[in-house]
């Protein structure tokens, strides 16, 4: 397999829940609508959806409740068996996995966090986190030893011996996160794992959790229903709407060129300029010259903005990491996206 | 104003089945009223109809025993039942078998009881665990109620296994559990009696019967308990059991059962209540214990002694059921860092170091080892004194109350009921079935009653509905004005509701004790414990269904400036009603399971048969018998369920 490969890659993955679910999709032809589906007593929670997520990548999944984002994610990890197309997880097709097989891919390459924590109130916070290496059949030893480890990673330390109830929100789901990152997994689902906490402490766990990727870079999948989070954290967002994803696309790209009415009604209350950076308007360096000293094209507009109303150049160079002037940006395409552009 | 007080109970059911149950009614009432000139087979089943199938259940229960040579099976099972007694008998009172050890000096389980009630709750269950057992080793009551402890810590382990494993299986499979519901629903209305003639039949009589009676009758309510629990395990914690990557088997040990830890010990709970109650009963089939010495004491009318006995049952109970509670809602809490070992196991160690010292104490002195006869307190004197002082004071009252229900209420009644055509109550019954619940419920309500005209049982049927009717209607009367006061400020009714669960705890059978002390042995104290027994889920659930009614509609009522009794009348108790028929329901069920208890009393229903056919060991007989009881319970309980539901749906509770 070469490093280039998508680590899961989702093909016409459908999820109808209802009786003979299965025998009624194979009936459906074209591109059926979520209220037919349904009045033909379906519930379609996941409708032809076809990604590629790569590695060390960070998918974001948005969407309003109902959307199917649950039920996508745990079509991944085949929580729940899929009604139609196939998931390749590292190549290989989990739809046609052995309980063994799947036991083992769970046990050795994913880890999952949930929205309520799903902690087992019976355990303490070592015993929870210690859980899945246990179930491995590893030795008691090796199991305290890695757990302790979590823990520290996390910021539990010294509470080792709790039980969930006697733990706030936040701490119950950093005994979540560090459960699903006992076994090292190189793959990560988060289904709205700050959804349930208050916003200050949701906002101090985005920072934990943006500071624990950047440690460990794994392939993540991240569900959440709040913008604001989702550009926080992603590399890429799918929009999904009544199961079907409307685009998938690099947070600029989607507030800069919804692909369906939906997503722009979605991104319409979003500042742009703080979404998108220098790098993403600028044109090739063959298009247009400019000159003087280049901007840095990380920064997001709306952090050029002072820099931008005041010079008085029409191009502007724009420099990628090192310093090399990699692109040309017309301050007008800048000031625009910054004031909005005259309709 | 919030959307609830748009939703004030009107009062508009408007069944549209009632032409037809009215028809159905007048039907009924033309059959009693030309009872004269109608043919024979419409007064009484003719013989000729009647289906013998007590010979039925007789013949396929003597091809089980003998000729599938399940008595084997029995027998086998039964040997290692009466090997655990044994060792049991022998540690708790002395019984001579291996171990031999036996039997452990009273001071010692009492102390180990204040520690465990102490671990569980705190001093108070402390003190009520530990003074029961002083209680009762001080009344010179220890074998009896060690007899009977005996066989409960048998017994109990037993029920709790065999529930989980059928709990599990119910939970795996939709069929099992399809096969299993309508068995439970059968199982948990018959009368307790009904169960020991069959293991007579296979078993014998004595302890290792009374056991194996109790494992049975104990099991139903941890089936249900483990299946609720399981299927209430939330959907993410086993996700994420499946995602930590457990095996089915690891799910179901380590996150499925853990998770359903209260609702299982709530049925460990239900469990030893039922084998209290039931071990008690057992005495029937020659269980000694303190069943037994209640069941001669009351006999011979020792009302002092059997008080005594009466309120060690009692006492066990309370103390059974608050420990068991206790286990179930203790939640799991952290020791700090670094607490030392002794810290940490303080009450193991403290239950260690005085089991052993009273071990000690009891070889220097023999009156912490055993109290004799002759050692014991009693306080029979007093109690007989003031029983008869008040029997002589309330005398006159009694007499008049005796005389006035038999020659007014219960004569009449049980004539006319016995009077009616059998027909007649059948069409009665099928109206009632068709305006609460259309043509299904008629149909049910046939079935159920049809069946036992098929049996052959009627009069006696008769009579047993009749003396539960008359009850419930005296426990009615009683019930709901208790608990309309106990509803009024919130102290009264949890203490109201306090007292009631803690009477729900006692066996059935201590009923019996005042109401022979007050009216001696007959139809009256068959009635008056009835009563007693089926008031108190009335008050419960009145209290419950008042205190239910949500505050909004409280206070609209209010500022429509509604006074107290018309806050009463045309809110809170329409409200309630869906919960108050829970109560009647339950409160029909006690009646029928205590009507067929008191049958040694003296009635001529269909307990009374019931105990000739254990003193017969009529195995045909006796289901039959105890069948007739279960579908008149449960016809009961399909009416006020539907009832209660379309109630519910038309006050927009649901
Ligand atoms: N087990 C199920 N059975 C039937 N319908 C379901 C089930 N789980 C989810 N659904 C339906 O599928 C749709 C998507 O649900 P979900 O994936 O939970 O959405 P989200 O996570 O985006 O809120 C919803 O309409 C929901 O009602
Ligand atoms: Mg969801």
């Amino acid at each position: 397999m070469s490093a280039s490969s998508p680590v899961i890659s989702c093909r016409n993955v459908w999820k109808l829940f209802g009786a003979n679910s299965k025998s009624y999709l194979k009936t459906l032809s074209g591109n059926p609508s979520f209220e037919e589906i349904r009045a033909a007593g379906h519930i379609a929670a996941v409708r032809d959806v076809s990604l590629d997520i790569a590695q060390g990548e960070m998918l974001v999944i948005m969407g309003l409740s109902g959307s199917g984002k649950s039920t996508f994610v745990r079509c991944l990890s085949r929580l729940i068996d899929i009604t139609g197309g196939e998931v390749r997880v590292e190549g290989q097709n989990i739809g046609q996995m052995s309980e063994k097989e799947l036991i083992n891919l769970r046990r050795n390459k994913m880890g999952m966090v949930f929205q309520s924590f799903g902690l087992l109130p019976h355990r303490t916070v070592l015993d929870n986190i210690a859980f899945p290496l246990e179930m491995r059949g590893q030795d008691k030893h090796a199991c305290r030893a890695r757990a302790l480890e979590v823990i520290e990673l996390v910021g539990l330390s010294g509470r080792e011996d709790y039980f969930p109830r006697e733990l706030s929100g936040g701490q119950q789901q950093r005994v979540g996160i560090a459960r699903s990152l006992a076994i090292e997994p190189d793959i990560w689902f988060l289904d709205e794992p700050f959804s349930a906490l208050d916003p200050l402490i949701r906002r101090e766990m985005q920072d934990e959790f943006l500071r624990l990727q950047a440690i460990l870079g794994k392939t993540i999948v991240f569900i959440t229903h709040d913008f604001d989070e989702a550009l926080r954290l992603a590399d890429r967002i799918a929009i999904m709407k009544d199961g079907v994803v409307e685009q998938c696309d690099t947070p600029a790209q989607i507030v800069l060129n919804p692909a369906t009415e939906y997503v722009a009604k979605f991104t319409a209350e979003i500042e742009k300029s703080r979404v998108v950076q220098a790098q993403v308007l600028a044109k090739p360096i063959t298009e247009a010259s400019a000159e003087g000293r280049p901007i840095d094209g990380s920064q997001t507009i709306h952090s050029l903005a002072r820099m931008l109303v005041n010079d008085t150049r029409d191009f502007l160079p724009v420099a990628a990491q090192g310093g090399v002037v990699s692109g040309i940006l017309n301050r007008q395409d800048a000031l625009d996206v910054l004031l909005g552009a005259d309709t | 104003m919030s959307e609830q007080t748009l939703q004030l109970p009107k009062h508009q059911p408007v069944w549209n089945h009632q032409r037809t149950a009215w028809s159905i009614l007048i039907f009924a009432i033309s059959i009693a009223l030309f009872k004269g000139v109608l043919p024979a087979g419409f007064v009484r089943l003719p013989d000729g109809l009647v289906i013998p199938f007590a010979d039925g259940i007789n013949a396929a229960f003597a091809f089980l025993r003998d000729d599938l040579g399940l008595i084997h099976v029995t027998r086998a099972f039964a040997d290692m039942v009466e090997w655990l007694l044994n060792v049991t008998g022998n540690l708790l009172y002395g019984k001579n078998r291996w171990p031999r050890i036996g039997p452990i000096p009273w001071t010692v389980i009492a102390s180990i009881g204040f520690v465990v009630g102490y671990a569980l709750q705190g001093w108070r269950l402390s003190l009520l665990t530990g003074g029961t057992f002083v209680w009762i080793a001080v009344m010179g009551q220890w074998k009896w109620a060690m007899e009977t402890l005996s066989v409960i810590v048998v017994a109990a382990p037993f029920s709790i296994l065999f529930g989980l494993v059928m709990g599990v299986l119910a939970w795996k499979s939709r069929r099992v559990e399809a096969v299993m519901n309508p068995v439970l629903n059968i199982a948990q209305s018959l009368p307790h009696f009904a169960y020991m003639i069959p293991v007579v039949v296979f078993i014998g009589v004595g302890p290792k019967a009374g056991a194996i009676v109790t494992i049975i009758f104990s099991v139903p309510p941890m089936i249900r308990m483990s299946l609720l629990g399981l299927r209430k395990v939330p959907e993410e914690v086993i996700e994420s059991g499946h995602m930590c990557g457990a095996t089915r088997w690891q799910l179901l040990r380590h996150v499925r059962i853990p998770t359903a830890r209260t609702e299982i010990l709530v049925g460990v709970n239900q469990v030893i209540m039922q084998c209290l109650a039931m071990v008690v009963l057992a005495s029937f089939i020659g269980m000694p214990g303190l069943g037994q010495k209640l069941l001669q004491l009351l006999q011979s009318l020792k009302i002092g002694r059997s008080a005594e006995i009466g309120i060690t049952i009692v006492l066990l109970a309370v103390v059974l059921d608050r420990c068991t509670k206790a286990w179930a809602t203790k939640q799991p809490a952290h020791f700090e860092k670094g607490t030392p070992y002794v810290v940490r196991n303080k009450f193991l160690l403290i239950g260690v170091v005085s089991a052993v010292l009273f071990l000690a104490l009891a070889q220097v002195f023999p009156i912490l080892d055993q109290i004799g006869r002759r050692q014991a307190f009693t306080i029979s004197k007093p109690i007989d004194a003031i029983a008869d002082w008040i029997i002589v004071l309330i005398d006159p009252i009694t007499q008049w109350l005796r005389w006035f229900l038999i020659t007014w209420v219960l004569i009449p009644i049980r004539d006319g009921v016995l009077w009616l055509p059998y027909i007649s109550v059948l069409a009665l019954l099928a109206a009632l079935g068709w305006a609460i619940g259309g043509l299904r419920s008629a149909a049910i309500c046939l079935a159920f009653f049809g069946l036992i005209a098929l049996s052959g049982w009627w009069d006696r049927a008769m009579i047993t509905v009749y003396t539960v009717m008359v009850s419930v209607v005296i426990a009615a009367c009683i019930g709901f004005p208790l608990g309309i006061w106990g509803s009024f400020t919130p102290r009264r009714s949890s203490a109201a509701l306090l007292i009631c669960d803690t009477l729900q705890t006692f066996p059935s059978f201590i009923y019996l004790i005042p109401v022979v002390m007050l009216f001696g042995v007959n139809d009256v104290a068959v009635v008056g414990a009835v009563v007693l027994f089926a008031a108190v889920p009335l008050v419960r659930y009145t209290i419950e269904g008042l205190r239910q009614v949500p505050e909004t509609l409280i206070e609209a009522a209010d500022m429509s400036g509604a006074t107290q009794m018309q806050t009463l009348w045309h809110v809170r108790l329409p409200m309630a009603l869906p919960t108050i028929m829970v109560g009647v329901n339950q409160s029909t069920m006690f009646s029928l399971f205590m009507v067929i208890i008191a049958a040694f009393i003296g009635t001529q229903d269909l307990g009374q048969e019931m105990q000739r056919a254990l003193s017969s060991t009529d195995v045909g007989k006796g289901l039959v018998l105890g069948l007739a009881v279960a579908f008149m319970g449960l016809m009961v309980d399909h009416l006020t369920t539907t009832w209660a539901h379309r109630k519910k749906q038309a006050l927009g509770l649901i």
